[in-house]
């Protein structure tokens, strides 16, 4: 119910956007963001709406995090 | 994908794993992790994260579906609105195969009811805008990431002079269950994977109850399995340490104020009201009500409801499933009786379902 999916913003007017996931486009609303989204950037999409903006710097740094602590070569 | 295919790195969640390991090396005692998200019970079960992780770390699933929580009730008033030709229902698809007491939607449109799926509550309002004889009734069910799109479809019909359109509303808020859960000692649960997609919208600040008063690690989690795994680890290490906090893993969608145009929409049409929770009976100030400004936009007002009080089946344990007290291999129904396509409680019914999600990857 609460299934969300990250996608890519590839066209915007207004409050309306098109994104995109795996060649897959969807129409949804911003209207609920707080915040301002450009087409490029990444948003969660539920129910027709995008509800959060996925933020590149924190997920590389999430990835980074994950992959320093937990490196194949401290594993041996 | 970007945002997804990183997160599911095999030799990442594999080192993961052994990191965990170790960590529980240095447990004490066995420990409880519950989850508290369907999608997180999807994930859990569909990437086997079970089977990496060792004996002393359990995973828990908890109330975290809102059809699998929505009581018989709702579904029998569901079911008296679409018995009225005059109405079109429209609900997200995972409602249609709900049971009720004695039918579920999808029968009822067998036998000719008018009830249409919707992607979007967006959508419903355009059905109402293109039936104007006929009234649209939203099954509005879900939690706090799924209530501003169905504020939103209220304002919409409103900003549109929509007289036809209505929201039969069953929502409900998530820390109040968790803190319920979280004094059962039954139970014991030693930490949370606090819903990703739910604190997109109330941020991570709510869980702080939970871990000052209950003194319960709460980490606001991602869905692929590295994020799950990170989750895990993140709890691990907070126990080690002998600390109970609300750390957010999920940084990249979920920070700690929330959205807060969302918040904003919520608090402009909905009032916090008790709502039955199935399994945990009513829980005050858990529900969302519309409020008396949006009245013309509440099935519950607009239309007299009247139906008998639910049956459940008996055998049924959905209840106690979704209290985490037992798993759907503890229910004789499970996967003899009840199954995806006949099924006998909601726990079964919804794709995120938590015996839907067992009988799919779990046996």
């Amino acid at each position: 119910m609460c299934l969300g999916v990250p996608m890519k913003i590839v066209s915007k007017d207004g409050d309306n956007i098109v994104a995109e996931v795996d060649g897959v486009q969807k129409e949804a609303s911003v209207m609920l963001l707080g915040e301002e989204v450009a087409i490029g950037d990444y948003v969660i999409v539920h129910a027709g709406f995008a509800i959060s903006r996925l933020d590149e710097e924190y997920a590389t740094e999430t990835l980074r995090l994950m992959r320093e602590i937990y490196a194949p070569e401290d594993m041996a | 994908m970007r945002f997804q295919d990183e997160f599911r790195d095999r030799t990442l969640v594999q080192n993961m794993a052994t990191n965990i390991r170790r960590m529980a090396e240095r447990l004490t005692a066995p420990v409880n992790f519950m989850e508290v998200c369907g999608t997180h019970t999807m994930s859990i079960y569909q990437y086997g994260i079970r089977t990496l992780l060792p004996e002393k770390v359990r995973l828990v699933s908890g109330p975290g579906c809102p059809v699998c929580v929505t009581p018989i009730g709702y579904i029998d008033k569901a079911l008296a609105c679409a018995a009225d030709p005059h109405n079109i229902v429209a609900t997200f698809g995972d409602m249609l195969r709900v049971p009720g007491s004695h039918s579920s939607m999808m029968e009822q449109r067998a036998g000719g009811a008018d009830i249409r799926i919707v992607y979007s509550p967006l959508d419903a309002v355009s059905l109402a805008r293109n039936n104007p004889e006929r009234r649209v009734v939203f099954l509005g069910v879900g939690f706090e990431t799924t209530a501003p799109t169905i504020a939103a479809s209220i304002l919409e019909a409103a900003r549109m002079g929509l007289k036809n359109y209505c929201v039969l509303a069953a929502h409900k808020t998530m820390p109040i269950p968790m803190e319920i859960l979280s004094s059962d000692p039954e139970l014991n649960i030693g930490g949370y994977l606090c819903p990703a997609h739910v604190s997109t919208v109330i941020g991570a600040t709510p869980y702080s109850a939970i871990a000052d008063k209950h003194r319960i690690p709460c980490v606001v989690t991602g869905f692929e399995p590295a994020d799950v795994m990170q989750g895990i680890e993140m709890l691990l290490a907070q126990i080690l340490r002998r600390e109970s906090k609300v750390e957010i893993q999920y940084s990249r969608a979920v920070s700690w104020e929330g959205n807060l145009k969302a918040q904003a929409i919520l608090k402009q049409l909905f009032v916090p009201c008790d709502a039955a929770w199935r399994g945990l009976g009513v829980l005050p100030g858990s529900g969302l009500a519309i409020r008396d400004e949006y009245a013309q936009f509440d099935a519950e007002r607009v239309l007299t409801l009247n139906v008998p009080d639910a049956t459940e089946n008996p055998a049924c344990l959905c209840g106690e499933v979704l209290k985490g007290k037992l798993t759907p291999f503890n229910c004789p129904l499970f996967a003899t009786v009840c199954t995806p396509e006949s099924p006998v409680g909601a726990c079964m019914v919804s794709s995120e379902g938590t015996c839907a999600a067992a009988y799919k990857y779990g046996r």
